[in-house]
This record gives structure tokens, C-alpha cells and sequence, in this order.
């Protein structure tokens, strides 16, 4: 996992040693409520190599991609680049993709927008 | 004054009214939006990780062939524009992704960032002017109480989409009082309505958008308007038809007059 914690940290671009754990982040962040861990404890964990429970966490798909974590936070931290990362450190293993075509159809609706057909595709799947 | 235009998969299809309003309304105040002779869709929101390159190169190929054609590039969906933008600060800021993309394409002329990404509002604001578009408006929305809905794409990271304060944006309210209607000042109009979640978690993007709306409503706004497709199907879905919801762009028809007139 440690390998796994580096490439995160990479792909990101994030250090989470800038962090001063003031918490903005999660108190800006829409999906608080929906997330087992919330934005400041993905900077803390992934400090501490805590990948795996990160990885196997729902809140990987319930960040909105709002970026009001990433605007808020007053040492440039950007928490949502860490998310989107940990997310695809998931969904790039094979068989971990969180959509699958099939079930596409199920979901649809008439007003629906390709929009979010397109962008669940991208975030969920690789 | 010609632009290139880059409508997006959404406004050809589901949000056709934001595409058919904005290009009239832009032909009526002597603009023309010519859309590219080829895109792409943009892959609707952008891909965060330094490694992801195949993802940003639809945006790439967008952004280079508006500088063949030595124009500026519009766009008007919220996402389109998010993306295209932040394609472009990457392609002139990032060494490693500029690098990897210009060896894919094997363009004749490597591309560095050059094209400059306005939105429609911004053409509004800074290329038109709120004061020349006021005199263009031939039915003003007297007495409409209407609340702006930023949503978050065009507004943040602010750093890279420079579209506005991020915090305390005016530049849909500007829009809305040159149109002759009172902007309505809501707290939540900057907060995400949750429509990304609209798939995975469908109760939840209701329940924020219904939070919007609330909002909304509560500060005296009777519409809302948006440009982003997601935004509006999420807030008029999923959002219990609270108050009615909009593109800016067909306001902005209403006004020039455009509406009656192709109806
Ligand atoms: S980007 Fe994700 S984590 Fe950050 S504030 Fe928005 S929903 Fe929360
Ligand atoms: S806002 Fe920034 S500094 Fe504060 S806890 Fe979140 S990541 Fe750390
Ligand atoms: S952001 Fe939306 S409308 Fe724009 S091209 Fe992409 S999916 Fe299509
Ligand atoms: S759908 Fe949500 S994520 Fe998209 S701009 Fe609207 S508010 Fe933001």
C-alpha cells in the first residue's frame, strides 16, 4: 500500500503535509453528510498511509466534484484532487469499475442529459 | 464579430434550448457563433489526475482548431466551459501534460495554450458590454424577480476559470438587471445542487436541490436561471418544481425579442 499511497500522492499533485487541519474543507463540503470519511480525514489518512480504508470508503463516489473544498482551503491543499485520486487508484484495478454499462439503461430518464450519463462514465469507470 | 463555438453533446440534444436561444440571441446583437467544423464532446468534467492524458485531448483538439481558424473560442454550457478552460491552463501551465498531449496528436504547429476560452457570459460582459446590451433589450423582464443559479462549475477553482468572484459573483446578476428584471441574492446560488449525483445517489442530489430552490424562493426569487444542462434537470427534476427554472439564454431572447419572433 505504500507504493499505492505514493502514486496517489503523484497523481494528485497534493502534498498533505501542507494541511494545518483547520477542518474548512469539510465544513464547506456539500456531501459531508454522505461521506464516511470526510474531506480533511482523506488528507490526514492519506498522510499516514491509511489508503486501503480510504479506498474501500463510499465517500470515493459521493464527492460532487464542487471544488468548494479545494477553493476554501487556505493552504491550497486541494482535498478533491486527493478524492479523484483515490477513486481512480480504485476504479483503474480490474473489475473495481463502479458503472457498468448494463445498467445504464435502468437509470435513464426522458429529460436526463447526456451530461450525466457522460460524466458518471468518466468518474466511475476506466 | 465571429467567434468559434463549441456547443457540447448536451446542447444538440436534451439542451437544445440553451444552444438554439444563445446562438439567436447572439446573432441579434451581431455576434455570430460559428460553431467548429469538429468536436468532440469535452467528457463533461475534467480529469483531475496529472496522469490522465487521453481524457483532456478532445478539449485539446477543441482549443487548437479555434487558433487554426485565429479565433477565440465560446462556449456555453457550465461543464463544456470548466473543462476547455482548465484543458487550456494545463496545456499552457503544465510541462509533463503539454508534453504527452502534443506527442499524441503530432500537430503541425504544437499548441501551448494559446486559444483564449470565453463564455457566453463573459462575451456578454466584457466583449458586448452589460450597458450595449441593455440598449439592445427591446422587451425589458420589468418586474421579474429572478435568482441567478452559478452552480459551481464556471466559478471555481477561481485561480484557473477567472469567470468571477467565486465567493460573491455578480456577473449573472449584471446580466439579469440588463435585461430589465431584479436580480434575486441568495446565499446557496454558488453551492452545488449535488447533480453529479443524479445517477448514484438520487435522493440525495434531490434533496440539494431542493435546498436551492428553497432558498431561492425564500429570498423572493419567482425563477431561477442556469447554464448548465445538469443543473436543470437536476433543480427541475429532482427539485419538485419549487419555482420554474430557465437558461439564461432564452431570457435573453425574451428580452432582444428573438422568442416572439421565431415562435
Ligand atoms: S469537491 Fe467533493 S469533497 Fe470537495 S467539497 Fe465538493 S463534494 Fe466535498
Ligand atoms: S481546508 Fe485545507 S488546511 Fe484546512 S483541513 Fe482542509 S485541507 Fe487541511
Ligand atoms: S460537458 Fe456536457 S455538453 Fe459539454 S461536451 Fe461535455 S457532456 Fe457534452
Ligand atoms: S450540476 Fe452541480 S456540479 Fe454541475 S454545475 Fe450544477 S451545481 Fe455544480
Amino acid at each position: 500500500m505504500s507504493d499505492m499511497t505514493e502514486i496517489v500522492k503523484r497523481i494528485s499533485g497534493v502534498n498533505p503535509r501542507k494541511c494545518m487541519k483547520c477542518g474548512k474543507c469539510s465544513a464547506a463540503c456539500p456531501a459531508y453528510d454522505e461521506m464516511d470519511y470526510h474531506p480533511h480525514q482523506f488528507v490526514d489518512m492519506v498522510e499516514n498511509g491509511r489508503l486501503e480504508e480510504l479506498m474501500d470508503s463510499k465517500g470515493i463516489y459521493m464527492c460532487l466534484s464542487c471544488f468548494a473544498c479545494l477553493e476554501r482551503c487556505p493552504r491550497s491543499v486541494e482535498p478533491a484532487k486527493l478524492i479523484e485520486a483515490v477513486r481512480l487508484a480504485v476504479v483503474r484495478q480490474q473489475d473495481k469499475n463502479h458503472l457498468k454499462p448494463e445498467q445504464i439503461p435502468g437509470l435513464l430518464d426522458a429529460e436526463l442529459p447526456q451530461q450525466a450519463i457522460t460524466s458518471a462514465f468518466r468518474k466511475y469507470r476506466k | 464579430m465571429t467567434y468559434s463555438y463549441f456547443p457540447g453533446c448536451t446542447l444538440k440534444t436534451k439542451g437544445k434550448d440553451l444552444d438554439i436561444w444563445g446562438r439567436a440571441s447572439m446573432e441579434a446583437l451581431g455576434v455570430t457563433l460559428e460553431e467548429l467544423p469538429q468536436w468532440q464532446c469535452c467528457g463533461a468534467v475534467y480529469p483531475q489526475a496529472k496522469d490522465e492524458i487521453a481524457t483532456k485531448l478532445s478539449s485539446v483538439r477543441a482549443l487548437v482548431s479555434a487558433r487554426d481558424q485565429g479565433r477565440d473560442l465560446v462556449t456555453l454550457c457550465s461543464a463544456c466551459h470548466h473543462v476547455i478552460k482548465r484543458v487550456n491552463c494545463d496545456m499552457a501551465q503544465d510541462e509533463y501534460i503539454r508534453t504527452r498531449a502534443n506527442n499524441y496528436l503530432q500537430l503541425e504547429t504544437p499548441y501551448a495554450g494559446e486559444t483564449k476560452v470565453l463564455h457566453y457570459l463573459e462575451v456578454l460582459r466584457d466583449e458586448i458590454g452589460f450597458d450595449k446590451l441593455k440598449e439592445q433589450v427591446k422587451r425589458p423582464l420589468a418586474g421579474r424577480k429572478i435568482g441567478a443559479y452559478y452552480g459551481c462549475l464556471l466559478l471555481r477553482p477561481s485561480k484557473e476559470l477567472k469567470f468571477d468572484d467565486p465567493e460573491n459573483p455578480t456577473i449573472m446578476e449584471d446580466f439579469i438587471r440588463a435585461l430589465g428584471a431584479e436580480p434575486v441574492v441568495y446565499a446557496m446560488r454558488n453551492e452545488c445542487c449535488g447533480g453529479y449525483t443524479t445517477l448514484e445517489n438520487k435522493p440525495y442530489a434531490a434533496k440539494q436541490a431542493g435546498k436551492v430552490l428553497d432558498n431561492a424562493a425564500n429570498c423572493g426569487a419567482a425563477e431561477i436561471i442556469t447554464a448548465c444542462p445538469l443543473c436543470m434537470y437536476n433543480l427541475k427534476e429532482n427539485g419538485g418544481g419549487r419555482l420554474p427554472v430557465k437558461y439564461f439564454t432564452e431570457l435573453l431572447a425574451e428580452a432582444l425579442g428573438v422568442k416572439e419572433a421565431e415562435a
